[in-house]
């Protein structure tokens, strides 16, 4: 699960990292009214993507009325990142903070070194919007230390990043006192990321959490019912949501065959033969093992919310889910939706006669595939021919 | 032979009296698993199926001998439970619980470090030596007694390549799936290194996908290590990256991890890998005949 940076920044400073004040603000005159309190600010878009500097949604204003007029302009419009795809985000907050005066970036991270099964601290002296670039051309320049996950956070580890950063004295101090903070907030909230980017040296020389982000496991989140309400659905991708309310594991692409397939494995070959044939597929769908009927029938009416999708291809190896509950599942669906694309099904597994019989007699048009091969080429030849959906 | 379970295996049940549990133990009963024993706290001194339930772990193994476990308990106990498994001296755990928090995998990966429990999953189907026994939820009809060892980090994706060995008349010695969480604790190379040691498994069919880097950790292995030859599938070669596949471990991030890498890494330690996932069989196929080795791979 992500969260927002004035969440993440609410808490980091919970745990005691030095966060700098800042307000949020869903309206011009909100706004305007913090810029009054602040003097000189920045205004930050809040959406769940990085790269937001560069795409224009931080921007510094002077006094409460360039405050307003940024404002105007950034609330409501859709901020493109090159995280988030040509259609952007949409504006709804923007996080008001004063202007710092800054001598010095740094990139500062927690996250899971899950070879390892630990912790690690990633740091570099090149901190800022470059990091990605900086990772790509020079690698060296980033240092890893690792943080045992039983043992957790040590001061001399500490020391080692410190030694990167090229940090000293009191400097240090506020180093170690962060790292603490950023790895204690990780292990007890179970986080996934930890990430401060830009870590600042200021004009008064202190170090201060200019930008953070936080992820979440979302395996973890039972144990941890106060950050449900930090979830912002608005900020998700609306079948991904749906898809979440019917514990389905989907997620969203953009090509034009629908695919519904049991197991995630089988669900990542479905979508990589579909695209071996020349086809792209619309989605990633996995039912799981244990698929009921509502679940299947909650599977299409996904599917079809997406207006890309052409033709649906159905692959399915029953192994304890049995062909013959799936066929049911299948047949019971188009009926009562009424399924006006090409539907390609593949059964392979426990009771699939039984399951090719039910799917024969149902009088539906149902195109029958004899393997996984056979039926990924009939759904793209399908989707192509497909053209406008009636 | 086979590697790790065989006729002798005794399997107790960790959440026998669940309804996954209950299910699955009827269908390794079935398989004809020697189930010995369950346990559900709570419940101990009840029966299922036949199979006496336990209080704990250590208790259950103390009345059976039992010297491996399955674990079907829900994701917020799971990690205990393999621990407690581990504890009362079981050798081998399978637990196939998927939504483990991965900080809790992480401490149960250190402990068992200090233990000679070996760990397979979590988030997997389990693992079958065909004929002679069924750990996990795999139906065991498809399978095949024979000489090939299968890895997989998934569930569906391992069936569909047993099934295309067994269509084509290729037994199995043992079938593991390793599965899709980022932190497990058997990994590729463990299961590689215990088929080349197998002297009944001739070959090995690998099944990676994207996300972390056991697969090319597997390639230098082979590349280094294995005489055996191997023929392996890559899934998520279409998926993009920084969207997580359903499997918590199946992401590309900061450009690691793509399925191009680990096809390249296995190609080049002479593995050869099938392009389509209805390819596995005659992938391998093709390196057991260039090994002339097919014959032999078709006996019982």
């Amino acid at each position: 699960m992500k969260i927002h940076e004035y969440q993440a920044k609410d808490l980091l400073r919970a745990f005691g990292a030095p966060v700098p004040p800042g307000e949020v603000a869903e309206t011009v005159e909100q706004a305007a009214a913090l810029a009054k309190t602040y003097g000189c600010c920045v205004l930050k878009a809040q959406v769940h993507s990085g790269g937001r500097g560069k795409a224009g949604g931080v921007k510094l204003a002077e006094n409460a009325d360039e405050a307003r007029a940024i404002a105007g302009k950034m609330l409501g419009m859709r901020l493109t990142t090159h995280q988030t795809g040509p259609e952007g985000k949409l504006v709804r907050k923007l996080l008001v903070t004063p202007a710092v005066e800054v001598k010095k970036e740094f990139y500062l991270s927690v996250t899971g070194d899950h070879e390892n099964a630990a912790l690690v601290i990633i740091a570099s002296a090149d901190g800022g919007t470059e990091i990605e670039e900086t990772a790509r051309t020079h690698p060296e320049r980033i240092a890893r230390v690792p943080v045992s996950a039983v043992e957790g956070f040590k001061r001399y580890e500490g020391l080692q990043v410190a030694g990167v950063l090229g940090l000293t004295d009191e400097n240090e101090k506020e180093l170690l006192s962060l790292l603490e903070a950023m790895t204690r907030l990780y292990q007890e909230k179970d986080c996934s990321l930890v990430e401060i980017n830009p870590l600042v040296l200021t004009g008064e020389g202190h170090l201060l959490c200019l930008d953070a982000k936080v992820a979440f496991d979302d395996n973890a989140l039972f144990r941890h019912p106060e950050l449900k309400e930090l979830r912002d659905i608005g900020e998700e991708d609306p079948r991904e949501y749906r898809a979440s309310q019917y514990d389905l594991n989907y997620v969203s692409l953009s090509g034009s065959i629908g695919c519904l397939v049991n197991g995630a494995g089988l669900a990542m070959a479905t979508m990589d033969i579909i695209k071996h044939f020349g086809g792209e597929p619309a989605n990633f769908l996995d039912v799981g093992g244990s698929a009921s009927k509502e679940k299947v029938q909650a599977a299409f009416e996904l599917l079809l919310s997406d207006e890309n999708v052409r033709a649906i291809f159905v692959n399915i190896f029953g192994g304890i889910m049995k062909c013959d509950v799936i066929a049911e599942g299948v047949v019971e669906a188009v009926r009562e939706m009424g399924i006006s694309i090409p539907l390609i099904v593949r059964l392979e597994g426990t009771n699939v006669a039984l399951g090719k019989q039910i799917l024969a007699s149902s009088g539906l048009q149902i195109i029958a595939a004899e393997s996984m091969a056979d039926g990924a080429r009939k759904a793209v030849e399908a989707a192509r021919r497909g053209g406008d959906r009636v | 032979m086979s590697i790790w379970v065989d006729a002798n295996t005794k399997v107790i049940v960790q959440g026998i009296t669940g309804k996954q549990g209950a299910f699955h133990t009827e269908q390794m009963l079935a398989y004809g698993t020697k189930v010995v024993g369950g346990v559900t706290p709570g419940k101990g001194g009840q029966t299922v199926l036949g199979v006496p339930v336990f209080q704990t772990v250590t208790e259950a193994r103390k009345a059976t001998q039992a010297n491996a476990s399955v674990i079907y308990v829900p994701p917020r106990f799971a990690a205990d439970a393999i621990l407690e498994a581990a504890d009362a001296g079981i050798a081998l755990v399978v637990c196939i619980t998927e939504g483990i928090p991965i900080l809790d995998m992480a401490r149960v990966k250190h402990y068992l470090a200090g233990t000679d429990t070996r760990l397979i999953g979590p988030n997997c189907p389990g693992i079958i030596t065909p004929g002679a026994c069924k750990i996990g939820i795999m139906p065991g009809y498809i399978h095949r007694k024979g000489h090939v060892g299968v890895i997989s980090r998934s569930g569906t994706l391992t069936y569909e390549a047993v099934k295309q060995l067994s269509d084509r008349g290729i037994g199995q010695s043992t079938v593991i799936g390793i599965g899709g969480d980022p932190i497990r604790g058997t990994g590729f190379v463990d299961a590689l290194r215990a088929f080349e040691a197998d002297m009944d498994t001739y070959a090995v069919v690998m099944n990676g996908e994207i996300g972390g880097s056991g697969e090319e950790e597997a390639a230098e292995y082979i590349r280094t290590k294995m005489t055996k030859p191997v023929a392996a599938f890559i899934g998520g070669q279409s998926a993009p990256a920084g969207k997580r596949m359903g499997h918590a471990g199946a992401i590309i991030s900061g450009g690691k991890g793509t399925a191009s890498g680990k096809i390249e890494a296995l190609r080049a330690a002479g593995v050869e890998v099938a392009l389509t996932p209805d390819r596995i069989g005659d992938a391998l196929v093709k390196i057991l005949s260039d090994r002339g080795l097919l014959e032999k791979c078709r006996e019982d």
